[in-house]
């Protein structure tokens, strides 16, 4: 197994120089002009030749991208002249929030479509069916920003059940003691249910829109794996010796319709990163989504071709993650 | 002569030929993807006729009547400059449907000949352009989206740039992986045989044998482009105010949700979950006729 994890980590390095090398050539290759980005559009030529040269844009370009590699491997991702601090700093500042607000979301996307994909499998054409179905298609189709305003509306504006959609606490309330960096787990560390009260109220919203796109494709998959297994002749053999439904289908089934359930999760991974950008805006959550929102703002591109490098990078590691988890929800599969 | 035309059955190997007039009528018989075709039937009208049924002008502001709700005059209400919500949503159903035929024109255009140059030939070229692919897959497509448009810079066509850049590899994979398949059948070889250019091999023989799935891919992306170019406008990527459309027209009245005026996110809105809906709808469609062998238990 951890030949296995060495060597995929291994296999993983010529797709991070291409992630990294597409990433670079992003900002070189394409029309836009870095230097122009940086200066703003009232800069003069005198200006740009200075941020040009500062910058090393009149170098090659393969120089260009040994000294971008060079930074890379001293952890330097560049600096953010709108927040006038480094990058790095951000992220670290802001990484937190973002990690517990997808977390949340995942787990919440978990806790409702197993289930409703399991009902839906095994009460196939019933209502509940159909009504999943329904939402699969239409949780799919909803852009992520309408459906955030419009659950803003419902229950901040109408019903007044959310806190305002401001940042991960109320503003009267001290954050907690910083343990991990996520408010959920370090106010229940640290005993302060007044402060995970808050937070859970402040991520609930954000959470439920981030979700829904995965919920309902995880809803569809799940559906569509339970079928297949409910079809085999291990689950007739299984209701055949007498075992009761519930273990039937959670026992045998379910476990056995969660590896392409598990794959559509690490895919929608990449989704979740992209939709945080646009729910953490809408929110005003203080994650890495809502400063690459505002770093688009201010045209400050370092820290959106970070944040677009670090993506990729995530996406992959969990990628190679949800294939090694495959080995634990199936000891068929083994990894030589 | 075309393979295409020259073979009697309707299959050759995985792929299958496109017989339009059925298609269509099998395409009917589906009740969902008729929906589908309803949806995007009715935006293209609302696109095409915009300009004679739209009853105001969309970016004529009139300050006396902003922020209205729905009414008789005002359809969908008008925005915080007045200007009447129901004309927006019909003009910007024409930016949203040059920007999805444009943006998936884009990723066909590069990736169709891309996937078939890397099948066709294999070797180092095959191998140099899919790891660049599958490179570029590694990239969650939103934030890839948002790297490209805004490295170009904002605006209506950086945004469909980038989108098209993004569905590049889907594709190019697609058309590999076809490619792969037809070019050991014997109509092929037979081409070959005879001397048949390369090029013309690959899109007279191998393209429209490879057309069914792509032509289901390029349903489904019409969809995601959309989609994803509504987001870059929402973020200040894509297209700028005063132009009407779906994405920067809910930006524009984002602020307004709180204080209780949903009429300016809500149409704007729908309009971009039905547009979705119907191409995802056509899509699934399209496939289960094309390929029967998926319907299975979806």
């Amino acid at each position: 197994m951890l030949i296995y994890i060495f060597r995929r980590l291994l296999l993983m390095i010529p797709g991070l120089i291409g992630i990294i090398l597409i990433t670079f050539l992003l900002s070189r290759v394409l029309p836009g002009d870095p230097a122009l980005m940086i200066a703003g559009e009232q800069a003069d030529e005198a200006q740009l030749a200075k941020i040009r040269e500062d910058l090393g844009l009149n170098d090659p370009l393969y120089v260009q991208f040994f000294d971008y590699l060079g930074a890379l491997a001293k952890g330097d991702l560049g600096f953010a002249w709108h927040t006038g601090h480094s990058v790095l700093e951000d992220f670290a500042t802001r990484f937190p929030a973002t990690v517990e607000l997808t977390l949340f979301s995942i787990l919440i996307a978990i806790l409702v479509a197993i289930p409703v994909g399991v009902v839906a499998a095994t009460k196939k054409e019933s209502i509940t069916d159909h009504i999943s179905r329904v939402f699969s298609l239409i949780g799919a189709c909803v852009p992520i920003f309408w459906l955030g305003l419009i659950l803003i509306y419902f229950f901040y504006s109408k019903l007044g059940w959310s806190p305002a959609p401001m940042g991960r606490i109320g503003g009267e309330i001290n954050p907690p003691t910083h343990v991990t960096g996520l408010f959920l787990v370090d106010s229940l560390l640290s005993g302060d249910m007044i402060a995970f009260k808050q937070a859970l109220s402040h991520i609930l919203l954000p959470a439920i829109c981030l979700s829904t796109g995965t919920m309902a494709i995880v809803a569809r998959m799940v559906r569509s794996s339970m079928l297949e297994v409910i079809g085999q002749d291990y689950i007739r053999t299984a209701r055949a010796k007498g075992l009761m439904e519930r273990i039937v289908i959670f026992k045998h089934g379910l476990v056995n319709a969660l590896i392409p359930t598990l794959t559509i999760l690490g895919l929608q991974f990449g989704q979740l990163l992209g939709g945080a950008v646009i729910t953490e805006t809408i929110f005003s959550w203080p994650g890495l989504g809502s400063y690459v929102t505002e770093s688009i703002l201010a045209t400050d591109y370092a820290p959106i071709q970070a944040f677009t490098l670090v993506s990729a990078i995530l996406y992959s590691l969990i990628n190679l993650s949800v294939d090694l988890i495959y080995g634990f929800i199936d000891p068929r599969i083994r990894y030589d | 002569m075309n393979s295409a035309t020259q073979s009697s059955p309707t299959t050759v190997g995985s792929a299958k030929i496109i017989k339009p007039r059925s298609t269509f009528r099998l395409l009917l018989q589906n009740r969902l993807a008729a929906l589908g075709l309803f949806f995007i039937v009715m935006w293209t009208v609302a696109a095409l006729v915009a300009p004679l049924v739209a009853p105001y002008a969309p970016n004529a502001p009139d300050t006396s009547i902003k922020l209205q709700g729905p009414s008789a005059e005002h359809w969908f209400g008008t925005d915080n400059f007045g200007r009447d919500i129901f004309s927006r949503v019909l003009y910007g159903a024409q930016i949203s449907i040059w920007t999805g035929l444009i943006a998936v024109g884009i990723s066909f255009c590069i990736g169709v000949p891309l996937g078939g140059i890397a099948a066709y030939y294999g070797g180092v070229t095959g191998n140099v352009i899919m790891r660049v692919m599958d490179t570029l897959l590694a990239f969650p497509s939103l934030v890839l989206a948002m790297a490209i448009a805004a490295s170009i810079g904002p605006g209506l066509i950086s945004a469909m740039i980038a989108v098209g850049i993004v569905g590049i590899p889907e594709f190019a994979r697609l058309m590999f992986g076809q490619t792969v398949s037809l070019r050991e059948k014997e109509f092929v070889e037979a081409c070959r045989a005879t001397g048949v250019k390369d090029s013309i091999i690959l899109f007279r023989h191998i393209f429209p044998n490879a057309l069914a799935p792509l032509l289901v891919r390029a349903t489904l992306g019409m969809g995601f482009a959309i989609l994803t170019a509504a987001s870059l406008s929402f973020l200040g990527l894509g297209v700028k105010p005063p132009i009407s459309e779906w994405g920067a027209m809910i930006s524009e009245g984002r602020e307004y949700i709180i204080s209780g005026e949903w009429w300016l996110v809500t149409f704007p809105g729908l309009a971009i979950a039905t547009s979705i809906l119907g191409f995802n709808l056509l899509g699934d469609g399209l496939r289960d006729v094309l390929d029967p062998r998926l319907r299975s238990s979806r």
